[in-house]
């Protein structure tokens, strides 16, 4: 059995405030993001049956079924890191299919930026007995920056790629962030500023890292049998796919592949769908090399190639591959787990209600989120009447 | 001397032998006697065949650089950037995440592939680093 069509999103929307938002906290962003999709999809809180998060807290899912006061047949707080809230549409197809609910609300908020203030350093936050205590941060290894970056290094070994080519991205990405009035960062970028900025971690300049700011989001999934009977159109889930290879760089085989590679053979097997049909792109961009390394993975382009794939503003407006519409993680809002907002920019496109930055006639998206360090993908293609 | 200001590891039951290896200045890994293959990180089995028979067996402490990166800011407590993280493939077959040494962090000084070999960094009495410095 596949869920091809068995479940379509027919609300998305965000919080009020996305970027520095100091007066919320994370479950006062899931809680309106919720009221924000709920309104979008016209239906009642108490409609909903079945909750789907991660993130608040360790039982996720019950704290936000408090909190909310909804009474749910079905709960999962899927934790993948940045994948985690493309995969619960999966999920949530899933279990409606299967008729084990009929009204799925996926919530997230992060306050990425105001909670650094107050939180202060980071550390704390591990078992010292995991692998990554014992035999990562001994050596300075922490953060997605100084992964991420390792991963790019042996990638441009191997391949070729250059700063430029990840510059690319950057710029293409701010010239869509352009044309969205609620992107953070909007100011014109060049090729020559992303590479005379200053360096996070070499491979990456701080312009080929994402933001970190304060949003939340949500979206609602219902079945086939009741998506056109809402006031917006329904985004219909026609593939989709999961996967993980490894959690720590030192458990990649090959530090330049990720798992998207599965999940996306996976969405587009089910979808029936090629490539060539797809109109318009949204991917995780954590760092430049991220989005670039994903077209690989998803076989856009051969093993290898992505950096020319993405040269000359390929990406941009205008170019012939639109993808990341809203702005990316780069410049419209990257608040620590940014799939949700990948998920909601694809509902939007599909809609056609992106307005100066939309792509004309989108009918087919593919949506990719990954998580950890590139650790975790979910691949999703959503499609339009 | 100055307190340790670093992230320490914590050894683990599974890995205490590695880490007392450490302390001795010797590159002691686990060995899958099923697939005749070292793996890392310490584990009581083989992550690839699943068998519980395994040995801790030396390495040689040579190796290459698999790849790296140059930080620029501080990722963990205590360090004073630019330093350089990397992950050093061994002879042996498996890889460690460490720290490349002896070299001005630069990048036209580094490339994948070189040839590196251990440096022991004794940072406490109870644990000692296992770093990198080319070959």
């Amino acid at each position: 059995m596949s869920i091809k069509q068995k479940a379509a999103i027919v609300g998305a929307d965000e919080t009020d405030e996305i970027g520095i938002v100091p007066n919320m906290t994370p479950i006062m962003m899931h809680a309106q993001a919720a009221r924000n999709s709920l309104r979008d999809a016209g239906i009642e809180k108490s409609e909903v049956d079945a909750v789907f998060t991660c993130g608040v807290s360790g039982m996720a899912s019950v704290q936000m079924c408090e909190y909310l006061g909804i009474l749910p047949r079905y709960m999962d707080n899927t934790m993948t890191g940045g994948s985690s809230f493309v995969i619960h549409v999966e999920h949530a197809a899933a279990a409606i299919a299967e008729g084990l609910c009929s009204v799925a609300l996926i919530t997230h908020g992060e306050t990425g930026h105001s909670s650094r203030a107050r939180r202060g350093p980071r550390g704390g936050m591990f078992d010292s007995s995991l692998p990554s205590a014992q035999f990562e941060m001994p050596f300075g290894v922490g953060g997605p920056p100084s992964v991420y970056a390792m991963a790019a290094i042996r990638h441009m070994h191997e391949y070729g790629t250059t700063s430029e080519q990840l510059a690319e991205v950057a710029v293409a990405t701010r010239k869509w962030a352009q044309l969205n009035p609620r992107a953070m960062m909007r100011d014109p970028l060049t090729i020559e500023d992303v590479l005379s900025s200053r360096w996070i971690s070499y491979p990456f300049h701080i312009y080929d890292c994402c933001l970190v700011t304060d949003a939340g989001g949500a979206v609602v999934v219902v079945g086939a049998d009741r998506a056109r009977d809402f006031p917006k159109k329904p985004v219909w889930v026609l593939g989709s796919g999961e996967s993980t290879t490894h959690q720590s760089l030192l458990g990649m085989a090959d530090a330049t592949r990720t798992p998207a590679r599965y999940s996306g053979a996976a969405a587009f097997e089910m979808a029936g769908v090629s490539h060539d049909d797809i109109d318009v792109v949204e991917v995780y961009d954590s760092f430049t090399y991220t989005a670039m390394v994903t077209l690989e993975e998803l076989g856009f382009c051969k093993k290898g190639e992505g950096g020319p794939f993405v040269a000359n503003q390929r990406t941009a407006p205008g170019g012939d591959f639109p993808m990341n519409t809203n702005g990316g993680g780069l410049s419209y809002t990257h608040p620590g787990m940014y799939g949700m907002f990948i998920l909601i920019e694809a509902v939007r496109q599909l809609r056609g209600e992106c307005g100066a930055r939309q792509v004309a006639g989108a009918k087919l998206a593919l949506v990719n989120g990954t998580g950890g360090m590139l650790s975790a993908t979910g691949t999703l293609i959503l499609g339009a009447d | 001397m100055a307190e340790y200001a670093k992230p320490l590891p914590v050894p683990s039951p599974e890995s205490k032998p590695f880490w007392d290896a450490c302390k001795r200045h010797e590159l002691l890994l686990p060995y899958c006697s099923s697939c005749a293959q070292f793996f890392f990180y310490p584990r009581q089995f083989c992550p690839r065949c699943f068998s519980w028979d395994i040995e801790w067996r030396p390495c040689s402490g040579r190796g290459t650089l698999y790849t790296f990166a140059i930080q620029f800011r501080p990722q963990a407590p205590g360090f004073r950037p630019p330093y350089i993280t990397a992950v050093v493939q061994l002879d042996e077959g498996p890889r460690l995440m460490t720290n490349l040494i002896g070299i001005d962090p630069a990048p036209e000084n580094i490339r994948c592939d070189m040839p590196v070999e251990v440096q022991w960094e004794d940072v406490t009495d109870e644990i000692s680093l296992p770093l990198f410095r080319p070959a």
